[in-house]
């Protein structure tokens, strides 16, 4: 019976994966051949990558209830891992221009490459180098996790806000700067071309988060959100289950700044400030905390707001009369309006803490209900 | 009392500290096994402070604590409270031992809270379920790729029918906040028992019901005790449940225990009367 069930939802993952995977290429099609549309391909590959990383923040700041902010910290130090790791090595001089070509003298994606074949080695060693990126994001998370999980709620906050603040200015550091390339960008690294590499990647790894969300550790995570002293109370180690959490949810957030770096084609340390911490917060919070659906759904709406739907408010062009109101940044108090309202009238966020499926059981009932009525 | 008669917990010598404060003032109890024994006593009389330093919660400035013949918690006055230690016994222990709350529950002894602490946003059947999340085999590998159903489903259909044996199996798709009181305090117990304690710990488990909820009770208590083989250490301010149930009696006052014995020998003891009514000033 269970082992059915496992069956089940792994299908409908699989199926829903893949069903995204065609409409992303659907996607691509239209915004070949749709005028408008030349933005949906660069719209929906942001989401695909942030939906990843709010999922792996909301499953620390919402099913776990650890406030943290340390979240730029590790998708930076994912961003960098994967640039550094992934850089052709012909392609090095020009990238380290001032420090001799850097100390790295391999790319895991190009090595693979050549041993397998041009075009699945070159994925595979993609994909090895983000697992790596991951793991060290998640290994860092380890260390900081050691003093800093004893800390509470706000203090939590603080404490790692400011450790995502000290790796920044670590990777800035010029000493380190043969390997980083201090506060120069990393470029001309191998990324996925398509937007249906990008949903898959990330969409498996959000099926891996949802799988841990409902596995017994994730009901233990659950209840140290609740209630904590009964947590304790009913055996479950506060320490361990904490730390795991941070650690999955940090692997996720490195994971996906390897992505993002794809996504963004040339990484800088100066632009995983904290204010992109708080993006990533924000979509939580707008999306519902302790919902992964609601997070996914909260990303493609602010990506979309922020670089698609809202752009012609900042155009001077497009003002009606003599007001002068439409101004480059004007999007941004309409989007704030509109961040208003969501807070005012979702007070938990769009989805709260429920799911998708559960929303549509809902209404299913709910016609059923009426329909026995009549 | 015969030979085969065993401890499953014994407190020795236990004093908490808090600054200046002394709540739990030198306290020592047996729990035998088998046994319901409840701890009694007036308002502030340091009753759940004493819980506390039994589940981990706190650590005793001195004393210690066994529990299933095994020394579990131990503390004698170290640092700043090496001055300010106004108990007795200083000096008597010499070693540290302070597990947190979740090794202890992991050893068997599983406590209800006095004000109600379930999980809010879970069903009652998680509530049961997370409650065994301590005594699983899997790890967090296996758990995910679900590797564990085998286990997964054994815990499930044990927790049903825990939730079936308490009365509960009807709410078990509810939320665990939207139960009514005396149905959330049946949860709170089935939780514990989920933990499979040897002893458990009940913290107040009639406060707030009427005399009709309070009778109910006490035949539950009763009647779990014998199904699970249980050992019962209750706080309880409700007389008539504490007289009917108990085996025998601790009562606390100001930190110190005044009396211990069988329920009759309670009711009739001087100071035990003292305490709860006042002491008359020209007596």
């Amino acid at each position: 019976m269970k082992k059915q069930n496992n069956l089940k939802t792994l299908l409908v993952t699989l199926v829903t994966i893949a069903v995204f995977a065609v409409l992303s290429v659907g996607a691509e099609a239209v915004a070949g051949n749709v005028d408008g549309m030349s933005m949906l391909v660069p719209v929906l590959k942001k989401t695909a990558v942030y939906s990843l990383i709010a999922v792996s923040m909301n499953l620390l700041n919402g099913f776990t209830g650890l406030f943290s902010l340390g979240h730029a910290g590790f998708m930076l130090v994912g961003a960098y891992t994967y640039a550094i790791l992934s850089i052709p090595v012909a392609k090095r001089a020009g990238v380290y221009q001032y420090y001799d070509g850097g100390v790295v003298q391999f790319s895991i994606p190009e090595t693979f490459g050549n041993l397998m074949g041009e075009s699945v080695g070159t994925v595979i060693g993609m994909l090895l180098t983000l697992v790596i990126s991951g793991l060290i994001a998640a290994f860092l998370a380890w260390l900081i996790g050691l003093p800093v999980l004893r800390l509470k709620s706000d203090y939590l906050a603080i404490a790692t806000l400011g450790f995502a603040e000290i790796i920044r200015t670590f990777i800035q550091y010029e000493g380190f700067a043969p390997l980083t390339n201090g506060s120069n960008t990393l470029r001309q690294y191998a990324s996925f071309k398509s937007l249906y590499a990008y949903v898959i990647v990330a969409g498996l790894c959000i099926a891996v988060i949802v799988l841990i969300v409902n596995s017994t550790y994730g009901r233990a995570f659950k209840a140290i959100r609740d209630d904590e002293i009964a947590a304790e109370a009913m055996g479950i180690n506060l320490a361990k289950h904490k730390m795991m959490s941070f650690i999955i949810s940090s692997f996720f957030a490195g994971f996906g700044g390897g992505l993002m770096a794809m996504y963004m084609a040339s990484v800088q340390a100066k632009s995983f400030t904290v204010s992109m911490t708080y993006e990533i917060l924000l979509i939580v919070v707008i999306g519902g905390i302790g919902s992964i659906t609601g997070s996914i759904i909260g990303t493609f709406l602010f990506v979309g707001c922020s670089e698609w739907w809202l752009r012609f408010l900042d155009e001077s062009a497009n003002n009606i009369g003599g007001l002068k109101l439409l101004a480059p940044g004007f999007r941004m108090v309409v989007f704030s309006i509109f961040v208003m309202i969501i807070v005012l009238f979702f007070r938990r966020g769009i989805m709260g803490t429920h799911e998708l499926p559960d929303v549509f059981r809902f209404l299913r009932k709910k016609i059923k209900g009426k329909g026995a009525a009549k | 009392m015969s030979e085969s008669v065993k401890n499953v917990l014994r407190v020795e010598n236990a004093t908490m500290q808090f600054g200046g404060v002394v709540a739990v003032d030198n306290l020592s109890l047996e729990v035998n096994q088998g046994e319901i024994v409840s701890l009694i006593g007036p308002n502030g009389a340091g009753k759940t402070t004493a819980f506390n330093v039994i589940t981990g919660v706190y650590q005793p400035t001195n004393g210690c604590v066994w529990f299933d013949e095994k020394k579990i918690i131990e503390n004698y006055p170290r640092g700043k409270m090496k001055k300010l230690y106004q108990g007795q016994n200083a000096g008597k222990y010499t070693e540290t031992l302070s597990p947190s709350p979740d090794k202890i529950t992991q050893l068997g002894m599983a406590r209800t809270f006095q004000n109600i602490r379930l999980w809010k946003g879970q069903s009652v059947l998680d509530n049961v379920r997370i409650a065994m999340h301590c005594r699983r085999t899997s790890n967090l590998l296996t758990a995910t790729f679900r590797l564990n159903a085998k286990e997964e489903e054994a815990q499930t259909k044990e927790a049903l029918e825990l939730l079936e044996l308490l009365g509960l199996a009807h709410v078990k798709d509810e939320l665990s906040t939207s139960l009514p009181y005396g149905q959330q305090r049946h949860l709170e117990i089935a939780r514990a028992l989920a933990t499979h304690p040897k002893l458990l710990l009940l913290d107040e488990p009639a406060a707030g019901m009427n005399p009709q909820e309070t009778d109910e009770l006490t035949a539950f208590i009763g009647r779990i005790r014998q199904q699970f083989h249980l050992t019962v250490f209750l706080i309880e301010h409700h007389m008539d449940l504490v007289m009917d149930i108990s085996d025998r009696i601790y009562v606390l006052d100001f930190g110190k225990l005044i009396a211990a014995g069988t329920p009759d020998v309670i009711q009739n003891d001087q100071k035990v009367i003292d305490a709860y009514l006042g002491v008359s000033e020209d007596a």
